[in-house]
């Protein structure tokens, strides 16, 4: 049965295309969602994300190879990614303070080295396998009713996804803590003054950033291994938030989402005329254009720059 | 100050003709029209948020208004961005000191002679004769500024570690650098004690005589209106509220209300 | 009364460093440096990375704008250069490195659009655009590597006018001297009007532009010219250092690399780009060999490549909060207290018109 002449075979495996896309747009979401809420608490933009993500699964699972059980370890994990958030914020961010963005900016990316550095130099550069207990192949209801090949995981991680997305969105909008955050965010010196302890919310912000790092390494540490290469992948949050704004948690997600189902489609219809590999810049150049149509992305308030 | 001017007050030169600005719902001008005639000092006044400064954006191109026109030696400026408008004479300093911090003030200055320096870079970089040339007669003159300011004992330090007075001084010298046909000074005295703003009046003055330079001027202090201005122009709520000689304004009922802040209606 | 200053592009010490230095890279160099190693490994990377490091300087130390594409830049040229000496052999080397740098200039335009759109992190973004587009470029269209398959090629031999240049002495002469050039090209553009521009543009851009600044033009070309001295610093690379060429050598880590030097060297400086290249390049050597010295062996080297990271990392904070003017400044200010500390009654050293 073709529809507009296309055999139903096509468009079921386009389907898969889109589908496979949009789950690898929940991974970048995740990482995406990182970068936001420290913007949003500091107009900071943290380019050592990527880097906290690899640190995060990196030291996961060497507290696993140490013989600590599951459970044990990512809450051993947690309190270490509080530890990176408490000492960035007080050696880093701190002293920085007030300085320009394009500071913070290289600051952060300083930052990201001595992460990803340090992860290496303690856990060593083999690549693991993580193995959270999902399998990683075509769940086989879908792939024989309907079809379709999705992977478990991939469900897995859109669906953990969704949910820290909208717990983190509730504590935005509804916590006295997400209120003092958006008020620090707007102007920090009036939040100050009117006696919104700063530092404690600077210290939370990173620390949730880092647990926000730790699921998503444990993501994508299952999908791809835990290797130094998440940190390259990471890099593709970028354009995610070129698209998504940098201030929108709702940006976040759909900038992930579109990177991640035009990568594939591109990558599956028009890659095939170029020996393949476009996946590794199309995002890019897709931010690029998106700069020129809308630079404050499709969720981030239009800046009126005052002189 | 009504000794003989070496440059009489002449024809307009600059008409700001029907101006408004929206930033989104917020208007920050609304229908604004007036003249600064050639060689006048012109002040314009109003209490603060009256779309003093914003006018001025208009003027040099920083902002782009909704409606109206301004016309410049019989020109219309539409739509060309500040760079083209200071090629065809328009120079101005910020309220809130747009100096290059971390350049020093002798190279602050320099940057202010840009239009009067077309060496391309291949000529600066292979330092031709011509190159040389340029550079050498540039900082010449600015070295003559900085004479004239009386700010030669700074002429290597980076601005960024001034005070706030001496900011104001060099961003003048920057805008005088330019020999500019007309000046946009927004608040030149801000921040000044009574000595310093003396001195500045004095600068003004002398350039203005000097050069002829036409000077469009924000200034809160009505002491130093009073003194230096030919005419004022008083805006209120983004519109005009007066327009003539001080003396003349001084008297304004209206313009009495707006700063005695009585209530409109 | 105090002297009206008198400017000179070059001030006295300015006119006997550069005789020092040039005394010490013709003269002594050549004649007392035997090894292969220094050259091969320490002086030639050192002079093609810090060129790399000038073109960062550019575009962001003096313009202000935070591009991180050095390296893809650097690959457009190391390949323009390939190909002008394969397929117009009669080309001579230098003539092959021009045009390499013009080319990967253009793309220093293309991908220095966005900045007049966008800065900061968007326009990082959009320069990484480029680092991987090019190289992705040079990866698929088998042109460019005039169709081998293996994947590595070899450079060609440099000859200049029918002389070959293939011992490492010979190679760093050429490169010593195409650098000491680029050099001099630089110092007077940023000293003069072109850098004066850009900094204006970096410092306060509105303002800038209400001097009379084009901030397109001022920006393009400060990435055109950036492109271009990467471009000839990777024809340079490649054919003296690498000898082969592989687009994986030009990957994002380098364009890292270059970054680190400008802020590491310090922003807004000449010497800046010299000092950061010769730290970043020479810091994992010493690492190297006191890891070998103290443990014996008994420390993989990529442990030892993890800790380089660490230390670069924190570095780079420690440099932004303490000297954000990096170590060219920090020199600077432990000879001027040194110079300070001379009895009264001296000489003052000249006054410099201006530091470059």
């Amino acid at each position: 049965m073709p529809i507009w002449g296309w055999p139903m075979t096509e468009i079921l495996f386009f389907f898969e295309v889109v589908l496979a896309g949009l789950l690898a747009g929940t991974m970048y979401s995740l990482v995406a969602l990182g970068f936001v809420l420290i913007y949003k608490a500091s107009a900071t933009f943290n380019f050592a994300q990527g880097a906290m993500v690899f640190f995060a699964v990196l030291s996961f699972v060497g507290f696993m190879e140490l013989g600590l059980p599951f459970v044990l370890a990512f809450l051993v994990t947690i309190l270490l990614m509080i530890a990176v958030g408490y000492a960035t914020e007080r050696l880093v961010i701190e002293p920085l303070t007030g300085q320009s963005e394009d500071t913070m900016l290289m600051a952060t990316i300083g930052l990201a080295f001595v992460l990803q550095g340090l992860a290496q130099a303690v856990w060593g550069v083999e690549v693991r396998r993580l193995d959270l207990g999902i399998p990683d192949f075509p769940i086989p209801w879908l792939a024989d009713n309907l079809g379709i090949f999705v992977s478990a995981l991939d469900v897995t991680a859109g669906v953990v996804a969704g949910v820290l997305i909208i717990v983190l969105s509730l504590l935005f909008r509804f916590t006295k803590m997400g209120l003092g955050l958006r008020a620090v965010a707007d102007d920090p010196g009036a939040a100050a003054s009117i006696g919104i302890p700063l530092k404690n919310i600077m210290l939370l912000v990173w620390s949730t950033a880092g647990i926000v790092a730790l699921v998503t390494g444990m993501m994508w540490g299952a999908r791809a291994g835990v290797q130094f290469a998440l940190v390259d992948l990471a890099l593709k949050a970028l354009p995610v938030l070129i698209i998504g704004g940098f201030s929108s948690i709702p940006g976040a997600i759909v900038g992930g989402l579109i990177i991640g189902v035009v990568e594939k489609t591109l990558e599956v219809y028009v890659g095939p005329y170029f020996g393949g590999g476009i996946e590794g810049w199309a995002p890019y150049v897709l931010a690029i254009l998106f700069l020129l149509w809308r630079p404050e992305g499709l969720f981030g308030e239009k800046i009126i720059r005052r002189v | 100050m009504t000794q003989v001017r070496n440059f009489p007050i002449g024809g307009p030169l600059l008409e700001v003709q029907h101006i408004s600005l929206r930033f989104g719902g917020v208007k920050a001008i609304t229908d604004t029209s007036f003249n600064v005639l050639e060689h006048e000092i012109r002040a314009i006044i109003g209490p603060n948020g009256a779309g003093k400064s914003s006018l001025l954006n208009c003027i040099n191109g920083i902002y782009k208004p909704q409606e109206g026109k301004i016309v410049f030696k019989g020109e219309v400026l539409d739509k060309i961005s500040p760079n083209i408008i200071a090629q065809k004479g328009i120079s101005r300093t910020f309220q809130n000191l747009a100096l290059f911090k971390r350049m020093s003030v002798i190279d602050n200055i320099l940057v202010g002679r840009k239009l009067h320096m077309d060496c391309n870079f291949l000529q600066v970089a292979f330092q031709t004769p011509r190159a040389r040339q340029e550079e050498e007669e540039n900082r010449e003159r600015c070295e003559e500024l900085v004479e004239f300011l009386e700010i030669t004992d700074i002429r290597d330090t980076p601005v960024g570690k001034l005070p706030y007075g001496l900011q104001k001084k060099v961003e003048l010298g920057r805008a005088l650098a330019t020999e500019a046909d007309i000046l946009l000074l927004d608040e030149p005295m801000a921040g000044m004690n009574v000595e310093e703003k003396r001195e500045m009046c004095r600068f003004i003055l002398k350039v203005n005589d000097e050069l002829g330079t036409t000077m469009v001027l924000i200034e809160h202090d009505m002491g130093v209106v009073m003194d230096i201005s030919d005419n004022v122009v008083v805006l209120d709520y983004g519109k005009i509220i007066a327009d003539g000689p001080p003396e003349e304004v001084r008297t304004n009922q209206d313009v009495i209300d707006a700063y005695l802040g009585v209530a409109h209606d | 009364m105090t002297d009206k200053p008198v400017f000179m592009t070059y001030s006295r010490s300015d006119v006997t460093n550069f005789a020092v230095l040039m005394i010490l890279a013709f003269a002594v160099v050549p004649f007392t440096i035997e090894t292969d190693y220094w050259y091969s490994s320490i002086l030639i990377p050192w002079l093609c990375l810090a060129l790399a490091a000038i073109g960062q300087q550019f575009v962001m130390g003096y313009a202000g704008q935070l591009a991180l594409g050095a390296a893809g830049f650097m690959a457009a040229g190391a390949f323009a250069c390939y190909n002008i000496e394969l397929r117009i052999p009669w080309m001579p080397f230098p003539l092959s490195l021009l045009f390499s740098g013009i080319i990967a200039a253009a793309f220093g335009v293309l991908f220095g659009l966005p900045s007049l759109r966008v800065r900061g992190i968007y326009l990082m973004v959009a320069t990484l655009a480029s680092q991987f587009f090019i190289i992705w470029m040079i990866d698929k269209f088998g042109w460019f590597k005039n169709y081998d398959t293996s994947g590595i090629i070899t450079a060609q031999d440099i000859m200049i006018f029918g002389v070959p240049f293939t011992s490492p002495m010979q190679m760093y002469l050429v490169v010593a001297v195409v650098v000491t050039i680029l050099t001099i090209l630089a110092v007077n553009m940023t000293r003069g009007s072109v850098g004066r521009n850009w900094m204006a543009v970096r410092d306060m851009d509105i303002a800038a532009e209400s001097m009379g600044i084009s901030l397109l033009r001022a920006k393009l070309q400060a990435f055109a010219l950036s492109a271009f001295y990467c471009g000839v610093a990777g024809a340079l690379f490649a054919f003296t250092y690498l000898k082969s060429l592989e687009p994986v050598a030009f990957d994002i880590k380098l364009s890292f690399s270059i970054l680190f030097m400008v802020i590491l060297g310090g922003l807004g400086t000449i010497n800046g780009a010299f000092v950061g290249a010769a730290f970043i390049l020479l810091f994992p050597v010493v690492l190297n060999t006191a890891g070998n010295a103290w443990f014996h062996g008994t420390i993989d080297a990529t442990i030892i490549s993890a800790i380089e990271q660490v230390v670069f990392g924190a570095l780079i904070i420690l440099f932004l909060i303490y000297e954000p003017l990096g170590m060219a400044k920090l020199w600077e200010n432990t000879k001027q207290r040194l110079l300070d500390r001379r009895p009264v009654g001296e000489a003052r050293p000249n006054k410099k018109p201006k530091t470059g």
